[in-house]
């Protein structure tokens, strides 16, 4: 795409910008495609390191489900009652993580919020990649993965009798939906993208964007209906993530078992799956930042505010959890009140004690304006904020199957075995791996929003002097 | 030979294509159309859009027609399919519960209003149709182009209008 003459020519280019600035509203709409088309071209070689350290943890994880596959679910010391063990934590997990990139691109976008323009579209691809994550752990903690389409909800044949009552059947309808509008909503607002792509590509590369910029000429009729088409469905898409999480929430909230039947639980799930989800883009923004260089698009001031949306989602979890915590505190359920008690007395208690501060104190540095200028230092909390909300996930799902009604079915000393750690590891190499060669072959940045971000700030700026 | 022909001038910003516009359009030209007018640009620009007159969207209307058909579907299915669960012993419950079905029917009704969406812009684009012939890649950096198809008479005024009005390039078929 790009000529290879001009290989020694990659220069950020460093220009005062102020600091209120969340762009340069002089850059010129070629530089703007020339930046993103050569990021695309020519990343930085820690591209390349972490796409094979993915690949690696990828094939790990596979050898891992194959050796499941072959000897049974019993190498993943998964029996009654520790029957989803890490696979459904994360699971839940995954689905948390892909909630922030559609849907608050899509809130966002319906605000009017045009800082979103540079970092919505790697948002959105990590949403779709989340779910698609998610959805193998529905599989992989089968077992006899040849039976998923007892989840799926279709009408009776075969005698099969799905039930259509039960939050199962709701979760994989939910999720279906769910990662095929947001495949619709990534692929649709990358058109006028893939377009320039297609201006700018030759030989096999030109054919592969000609066929996906399905002719966009960038005509007002085109524009007009694809405006309409694409705000439409993100109004769909903002009921239908919230409805996403409820339902993997009611998975435990309709169950009887102690710790799980709680009222709280859809909005704090949905509070979760947003404080992970932009504890995600956090990370990938400065990982993307630095590996494609896109420090005039990816900038400061736009971190920022991610920064400061987090803390505000991270102080709306905590009290969520509060709530949970004193709903069963002051309740009249004993089993739930010892649930609540075993997780922070019991075997199980460091990560408790662990999710509360890395998820409720930790964000407290994104609240100093100095900290969250540190890319270093927002990278670690980032990524202390996922680990704390994995730890969440694990500690909704192991405690109360170690601790339930029947003391003989108690297993405290319960861990995972290496085969289910090697599939969540390897889960998070094909994730990684996914996001990274969805970078390389398409524009993580949205030039055509850009290049209106740029205009109407500049317009604005021209029509107040 | 067709009595029609096509020319397209590439203009550097929105404002020289507007004063291009309104010259086009004040003009009278015999043989020339407003509605046979288009532009094509880079980003989205409404005002100049709104220059060419109204060109009504029906994006809606098939949103509308396809989140009713997606819940309509939607609970169709999972009822009639539970309807044949007589050999199940129900201990008094119904057959057929509504709350829990309203679950999978209100995920139908946005998948299906989110596809039909889609549909409906693709009709919009006449995405099977011909696409126009002219068309330069300047379009997706930086440049704004106006493509008038008139008779052919009326080509050549209309490309004097262009040049008049700093055009950077004029392309005919």
């Amino acid at each position: 795409m790009i000529d290879r003459s001009e290989e020694k020519d990659i220069v950020v280019e460093h220009r005062f910008i102020p600091r209120d600035q969340d762009i340069d509203d002089e850059i010129a709409w070629a530089k703007i495609n020339t930046d993103v088309l050569q990021s695309m071209e020519r990343p930085r070689p820690l591209y390349w390191v972490i796409f094979f350290a993915s690949l690696l943890l990828f094939s790990w994880g596979v050898y891992c489900e194959i050796y499941q596959y072959q000897n049974g679910l019993g190498v993943a010391d998964l029996n009654n009652p520790q029957v989803w063990g890490l696979y459904i934590a994360t699971f839940i997990f995954w689905i948390g993580m892909s909630h922030s990139g559609t849907l608050l691109s899509a809130i966002l976008l319906i605000m009017h919020a045009d800082w979103r323009k540079p970092i919505f579209r790697f948002a959105e691809a990590m949403t779709t990649f989340s779910l698609m994550t998610a959805g193998l752990f529905v599989l992989v903690h089968l077992g006899r993965v040849w039976q998923f389409y007892y989840v799926v909800a279709y009408p009776n044949e075969r005698w099969v009798w799905p039930n259509f009552n039960s939050p199962l059947v709701w979760d994989a309808t939910a999720i279906g939906t769910y990662l095929t509008s947001s495949v619709v909503f990534l692929y649709f607002g990358m058109i006028p993208d893939l377009a320039i792509c297609r201006d700018a590509a030759s030989g096999f590369r030109k054919k592969f964007y000609w066929l996906l910029s399905l002719g966009w000429q960038g005509t007002d009729r085109q524009w007009a209906n694809f405006r309409v088409a694409y705000l439409t469905i993100a109004c769909f898409l903002i009921p239908l993530a919230v409805s996403v999480h409820s339902i993997v929430a009611t998975d435990f909230a309709v169950s009887q078992q102690p710790g799980w039947h709680v009222t709280s639980f859809p909005p704090y799930f949905v509070a979760g799956a947003l404080y992970s989800g932009c504890a995600a883009i956090i990370t990938l923004f400065i990982i993307l930042r630095y590996v494609f260089r896109f420090e005039a698009y990816m900038t400061m001031p736009i971190l920022d505010k991610t920064c400061r949306l987090t803390f505000a989602i991270a102080m709306v979890w905590t009290y969520l959890n509060l709530i949970e915590y004193a709903s069963v505190w002051y309740g009249n359920d004993m089993y739930a009140k010892q649930a609540l008690i075993y997780r922070a007395t019991g075997s199980y208690a460091p990560f408790w004690w662990a999710m509360n501060i890395l998820g409720s104190i930790v964000p407290f540095a994104l609240a100093f304006k100095s900290l969250r200028a540190n890319l270093k230092i927002m990278m670690v909390v980032s990524l202390l904020l996922n680990l704390g909300m994995w730890l969440e996930r694990f500690m909704i799902v192991t405690p109360t199957f170690a601790h339930g009604y029947y003391p003989w079915t108690w297993t405290n000393d319960w861990w995972p075995s290496w085969v289910q750690w090697g599939i969540v590891i390897g889960s998070f190499g094909w994730f990684t791996m996914l996001f990274m060669l969805f970078c390389k072959l398409f524009p993580t940045v949205s030039m055509y929003e850009v290049k209106e971000m740029v205009f109407h700030r500049k317009s604005s700026r021209q029509a107040k002097k | 030979m067709s009595t029609t022909a096509h020319t397209m001038a590439l203009f550097n910003d929105f404002d020289g294509a507007a004063i291009a516009l309104e010259e086009l359009r004040s003009r009278k030209i015999p043989g020339f159309r407003m509605e046979d007018v288009t532009i094509k640009s880079p980003i989205e620009h409404p005002e100049l859009s709104e220059m060419l007159g109204k060109r009504p969207v029906y994006v809606q209307v098939y949103t509308l027609v396809g989140a009713v058909l997606g819940a309509l579907v939607g609970f169709t299915l999972i009822a009639s399919a539970q309807a044949n669960f007589l050999v199940q012993i129900r201990g008094g419950r119904p057959l057929v519960p509504i709350p829990p079905d309203m679950v999978i029917t209100y995920e139908l009704f946005i998948l299906c209003g989110v596809l039909m969406t889609i549909v409906g812009c693709f009709i919009g684009w006449k995405l099977s149709g011909k696409r126009s012939p002219l068309y330069n890649v300047s379009i997706s950096v930086d440049k704004i182009a106006i493509v008038v198809k008139a008779d052919r008479n009326a080509i050549s005024e209309i490309n004097n209008i262009f040049s008049r009005n700093h055009s950077l390039e004029i392309i005919g078929e």
